[in-house]
């Protein structure tokens, strides 16, 4: 409120131009690589899983650069007193929690239901059982 | 001592601002941290659901399948565009956020004839957005012509839980893993154990483990997709191709597969030719055209329902956005704010439209990109 500042706020205006360029930037940069990734496995001779998995964490990461843009620059938290940054912030230490814990648990929701989900008319009449791996080597899930 | 003045702003606000930030914006932060868990609990419901949907042996929908509707180019040209539409959307997002946080600086500079500017200009940048949002909704709605096409076994297979009735050693397997790649592999040895399966081979070992690592088991679907435009005579060969395939690389072993395309003709034909190339063990479904909360022609009605929710949930937002945007340009026009001195009203409307546009980029990632 009060940097009302002498030059007329030309360096404001400067530095909101500046956070829009770095926000296009990198939401360009993201469109290059929806576009571009099915290439990679090629391009990087990396597998297929491979290189999803590091479009995924480059996406969740530049999804956080522009986050942290928006909320430091644009909504000016980042020149706001630190105390009220933190009592903002901090809360979102759950989130963190609630995001591990839900996509953990995710993958075993409903496995008591699966005969709902499935397709079969005539539902198979096998138990669910978790199969454990009988070695390390040998490839089984559950 | 009868004359005692009582500062009535400071019995509400305090003596002096705690944060150093006035009333007003620490009650629209505290409502925007509030917000951001609403959001944040939607989107972790998405993540949820999409593991638990791939865990269970369902084809997730992939975006660039569904959202390929770009207005003029789809309309007079008939060209596909995967996500160029939503592009758009995002930068008219970004820019209209680039124009409120110039109407705040204008505000505290006090001048009003450009902050009344600034805030005209992001009232169409939200409304650009909404339309957009409209255009996108109904191409979602309506889907293809043709809608899609489920072809089911009878039962399903899970690895670990179920029979594979006939699964042999030599027998050619598809593997479709949630990644989108998409292997052909060899199955080497397949052997009961206890009361699942397991097969060997060293690729699919080595999927398998990353697998496990990720969502804990494999992902046993598989997505053909026939989204080009064709022909009719290529699209029936396609489609005999394609029963081929599933005769060839084991759909009667129980595999559970998916078709999500558009396949012109007349659907009844296309079932009945389906019907008497298939192995006996497959059930063919037809899904009607687009989205609803029950059906969807892209993948599992759960990617529907959270696509409507929460980009109708963020499109909610931007409504009453723009609602308060146009509330603030008609005082600022009016001269409240000049009266009272400071454009405050600027910066807390400011701070829900940032707080919009965070959510979007959110949102777009994990609905458009991942």
């Amino acid at each position: 409120m009060a940097t009302a500042a002498a030059d007329g706020g030309a360096a404001q205006r400067k530095s909101i131009v500046r956070t829009a360029l770095i926000l296009s930037a990198l939401t360009a940069f993201e469109f290059l690589i929806a576009f571009t990734k099915k290439f990679y496995p090629a391009w990087f001779g990396m597998s297929a899983d491979t290189a999803q998995t590091l479009v995924v964490v480059t996406f969740i990461i530049l999804t956080l650069f522009k986050a942290f843009y928006i909320v430091a620059e644009f909504m000016h938290l980042g020149h706001e007193v630190k105390i009220l940054a933190l009592t903002i912030l901090v809360p979102f230490l759950f989130i963190v929690w609630l995001i591990i814990g839900m996509i953990m648990e995710g993958g075993y929701w409903g496995q008591q239901n699966m005969e709902e989900l499935s397709y079969s008319s005539e539902p198979a009449a096998v138990e669910y059982v978790h199969v454990q791996p009988e070695s390390e080597e040998i490839p089984i899930y559950g | 001592m009868a004359n005692v003045t009582v500062d009535k702003k400071a019995l509400i606000e305090g003596e002096r601002p705690m944060y150093n930030a006035s009333y007003g914006k620490l009650m629209m932060w505290f409502f925007l941290v509030s917000d951001a868990f609403t959001f944040s609990a939607l989107l972790i419901a998405y993540g949820a659901l999409r593991v638990r949907s791939v865990a269970h042996g369902e084809a997730w929908a992939f975006p660039e399948d569904v959202f390929t509707h770009t207005p003029l180019l789809y309309e007079i040209w008939h060209i596909d565009s995967p996500l160029v539409f939503v592009g758009i959307m995002t930068f008219i997002l970004i820019l209209s956020s680039v124009t409120m946080v110039l109407a705040v600086e204008a505000g505290h500079r006090k001048s009003k004839k450009e902050v009344s500017k600034w805030v005209f200009l992001t009232i169409i940048g939200g409304a650009a957005f909404l339309s957009c949002q409209a255009y996108e909704w109904y191409h979602f709605i309506i889907g293809t012509h043709e809608g899609g096409m489920e072809l089911g076994p009878k039962a399903m297979a899970y690895l670990d839980s179920r029979e594979i009735p006939g699964l042999e050693e030599g027998d050619p397997l598809i593997v479709y893993p949630i990644l989108k790649s998409e292997d052909r592999f060899q199955v080497k040895e397949v052997r009961k154990q206890g009361n699942g399966y397991m097969i060997a081979n060293d690729s699919l070992a080595q999927l398998l483990s990353y697998e496990r690592e990720i969502f804990k088991r494999l992902y046993f679907s598989d997505k053909l997709q026939l989204t080009e435009q064709l022909e009719p005579a290529e699209r029936v060969k396609r489609i005999k191709s394609l029963v081929d395939d599933i005769n060839r690389f084991g759909a009667s072993k129980n595999h559970n597969i998916r078709v999500s395309a558009s396949l012109s003709g007349d659907p009844e034909t296309v079932l009945a030719n389906l019907k008497e190339e298939l192995p006996a063990k497959m059930s063919v479904k037809f899904v009607d055209g687009g989205a609803n909360l029950k059906s969807n022609e892209y993948g599992p009605p759960d990617f529907a329902a959270l696509f409507f929710f929460v980009t109708g949930f963020h499109g909610t937002h931007v409504l009453s956005g723009v609602l308060l945007l146009i509330m603030l340009l008609v005082n600022i026009n009016k001269g409240t704010y000049e009266k009272r001195g400071h454009y405050e009203m600027t910066e807390k409307i400011g701070l829900y439209w940032h707080f919009v546009d965070l959510v979007w980029v959110f949102v777009f990632t994990f609905f458009y990109l991942v």
